[in-house]
């Protein structure tokens, strides 16, 4: 089982987001960036089912020298071999391409990802893969394993899940539930800095689109505190003042 | 040149969502002063197809195939495609559901489309641009993207666009759809729908509760407040992460990001992660036993004191409510 996992670079789930003074840019000053927690999740997953000599696990991360750190956490954990293509990853299609581009002669039989990163969201890097290589794409999975020449998948809906069978080579982006994320250990830290890690240059991709600005949520007015004997005067400020129910 | 809405149903009904985008598209083919054709795939009743002329569509391709009677993106995706580049659309909109998030990227990617997917509001048109609001940093903000392209993809994020019911009947066309063996790749093999409860995603209020409520066996009354309300039922990662609620129920940056009109909090304490989730609920209340919670500093509505005492009190006060109105 030859399996590659795409790992993306992101502000640290308690960074609090803010933008340059034009609103055109996200300011990194000061930001801790991390693996995206939904990759550890894909990540954790490819290393079981490639333990005991039954596969490899090679990650591949689109972006520049600065996530090199995130990189070496994955090859720590325990991924095998790393590639880096080297441009700024600077919007899904983008990405998408270039992660399409390596995979597409190197015969790997799963191609994982994360749900989606937890900066940008796009939840659209799995399926677009998918299409570029024309292969089937599974979004948001919550449980994945083997059977035989297939694969089995358990696929999130509203209200319920979906359970699939799928032949290889597909993609698929990992949620909870498909494994426990692993914390890497010194052995894994150690190997880590000597296992190979492959700088390729990107390929030219059209622009299809472009962030513009950003904004923040508008500030909520002030809370109205309510003692815990007025829960019926509650009910009546959601009927009448909210309007909510 | 159309505008071409996916219409997804749900064992052949249509949902609340579905209607949304329906007549979030309408609008925008009104800002491109063009029309708004519907493309429905699977068994619906003719009528309820026609039906959705009511949001706006002023046809509905219809596609009936025994191979397309389960959901497989990759074959969807295809049949959407076809149907863009026969109605000549340069804009596709679609929902931004679990389904969604798996088709938008692959047509974008059939039609070299800019996607802008968890879009929240109508595009900004001005001159030939067309800008989009969507949310980022798991919910912590919106990015403003342009679409470059000549074609444009569209996903809209459930619970964020008014339903508009304004249009008439719309007319029904079979559409034949090329099918492709290789698309197939994928089989559904079994549907598991957790019966009467209310989707997450889609729901309009939502009751939630965290670790401050001590252990799996206090949820009955939150259960409770949730049904006597209609509301769905969610939780905070640790809760779900120690084995007390499922997955599917955790909201927040690592999960399921809501948008409902209520959401009440009790037991949580309003942790960064959390709140990103949830930030663009229009209305919060909050129960809590510690006045200092951070939850109460983006709280509508709070009410300091011990959830099993206060909850009880609520459920009280919902039922008394909806006896009399
Ligand atoms: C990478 C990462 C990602 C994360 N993603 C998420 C995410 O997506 N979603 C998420 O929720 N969290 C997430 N977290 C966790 C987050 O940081 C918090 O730890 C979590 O939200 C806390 O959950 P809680 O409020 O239920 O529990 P606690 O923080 O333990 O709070 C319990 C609250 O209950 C109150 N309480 C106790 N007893 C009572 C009572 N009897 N009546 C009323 N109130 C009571 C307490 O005052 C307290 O405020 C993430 C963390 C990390 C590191
Ligand atoms: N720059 C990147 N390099 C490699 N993989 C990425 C990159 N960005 C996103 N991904 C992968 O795609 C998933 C979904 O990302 P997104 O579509 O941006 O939400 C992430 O969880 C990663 O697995």
């Amino acid at each position: 089982m030859k399996i590659l996992v795409c790992v993306s670079n992101v502000p640290d789930t308690t960074t609090k987001i803010t933008f340059s003074a034009d609103n055109t840019q996200f300011n990194t000053a000061g930001v801790q960036f991390i693996l995206n927690p939904y990759d550890e999740i894909a990540l954790a997953r490819a290393i079981e089912l490639s333990e005991g000599d039954k596969g490899s696990v090679t990650v591949i991360h689109v972006g520049e020298a600065n996530a090199e750190p995130t990189i070496r956490k994955a090859l720590a954990i325990g991924a095998d071999d790393a590639v880096r293509i080297n441009a700024a990853p600077r919007d899904s299609y983008f990405v998408s391409a270039q992660l399409a581009n390596y995979a597409k002669s190197k015969g790997f039989d799963m191609i994982l990802t994360g749900r989606e990163s937890i900066d940008y969201n796009g939840s659209q890097v799995a399926a677009m893969v998918g299409e570029f290589l024309d292969i089937p794409s599974i979004s948001i999975i919550k449980k994945l394993d083997i059977e035989g020449n297939k694969a089995s998948l358990v696929r999130e809906i509203e209200g319920g899940k979906e359970v699939l069978s799928v032949s290889f080579p597909f993609i698929a982006s990992c949620a909870e539930g498909v494994a426990e994320p692993k914390i890497p250990n010194m052995r894994g830290i150690m190997s880590a800095r000597t296992k190979p890690l492959e700088v390729i240059e990107a390929i030219e991709v059209e622009k299809l689109v472009s962030f513009e600005s950003y904004s923040v949520p508008a500030p909520r007015g002030a809370v109205t505190m309510l003692s815990s004997d007025e829960t019926e005067k509650l009910v009546s400020l959601l009927h009448t003042a909210a309007k909510v129910i | 040149m159309s505008v071409l809405v996916y219409v997804e149903n749900a064992e052949g009904k249509f949902k609340k969502s579905t209607f949304e985008v329906v007549s979030y598209a309408a609008a925008v083919a009104n800002q491109l002063n063009t029309g708004l054709t519907a493309i429905s795939i699977g068994d619906v009743k003719q009528e309820d197809l026609s039906n959705l002329g009511k949001y706006g569509a002023s046809k509905v391709l219809s596609v009936s195939n025994d191979k397309l009677k389960s959901f497989v993106n990759q074959a969807y995706a295809s049949v959407i495609a076809e149907a863009a580049q026969k109605e000549d659309s340069n804009v596709v909109v679609l929902s931004n559901s679990f389904s969604g998030k798996g088709l938008a990227p692959r047509i974008a990617v059939k039609l070299k489309a800019g996607l802008a997917d968890a879009a929240v509001e109508l595009p900004k048109t001005e001159g030939n641009k067309f800008i989009i609001k969507r949310t980022a940093f798991s919910g912590k903000a919106f990015a403003h993207v342009e679409l470059n392209s000549k074609v444009k993809v569209i996903a809209l994020n459930p619970n964020s666009y008014q339903l508009q019911e304004n249009g008439s009947v719309a007319g029904v066309e079979d559409f034949q759809a090329n099918i492709k063996e290789s698309d197939f790749g994928t089989m559904v093999a079994e549907i598991v729908r957790a019966s009467n409860k209310i989707a997450l995603p889609d729901a309009e209020l939502v009751v939630s509760a965290g670790r401050g409520l001590k252990g799996p066996e206090n949820w009955a009354m939150i259960e409770e407040l949730a049904s006597v309300l209609g509301a769905a039922t969610a939780c905070s990662k640790p809760v779900s992460d120690a084995g007390w609620r499922p997955h599917e129920e955790h909201v927040g940056q690592t999960g399921i990001a809501v948008s409902p009109n209520l959401y009440i909090a009790i037991g949580i304490s309003g942790a960064i992660q959390h709140l990103a989730g949830v930030s663009s609920s229009k209305t919060i209340v909050v129960i809590n036993k510690d006045p200092e919670a951070p939850f109460f500093k983006v709280a509508d509505y709070g009410i300091v004191g011990d959830a099993f005492e206060v909850v009880p009190k609520l459920i009280e006060a919902v039922k008394a409510y909806k006896a009399q109105s």
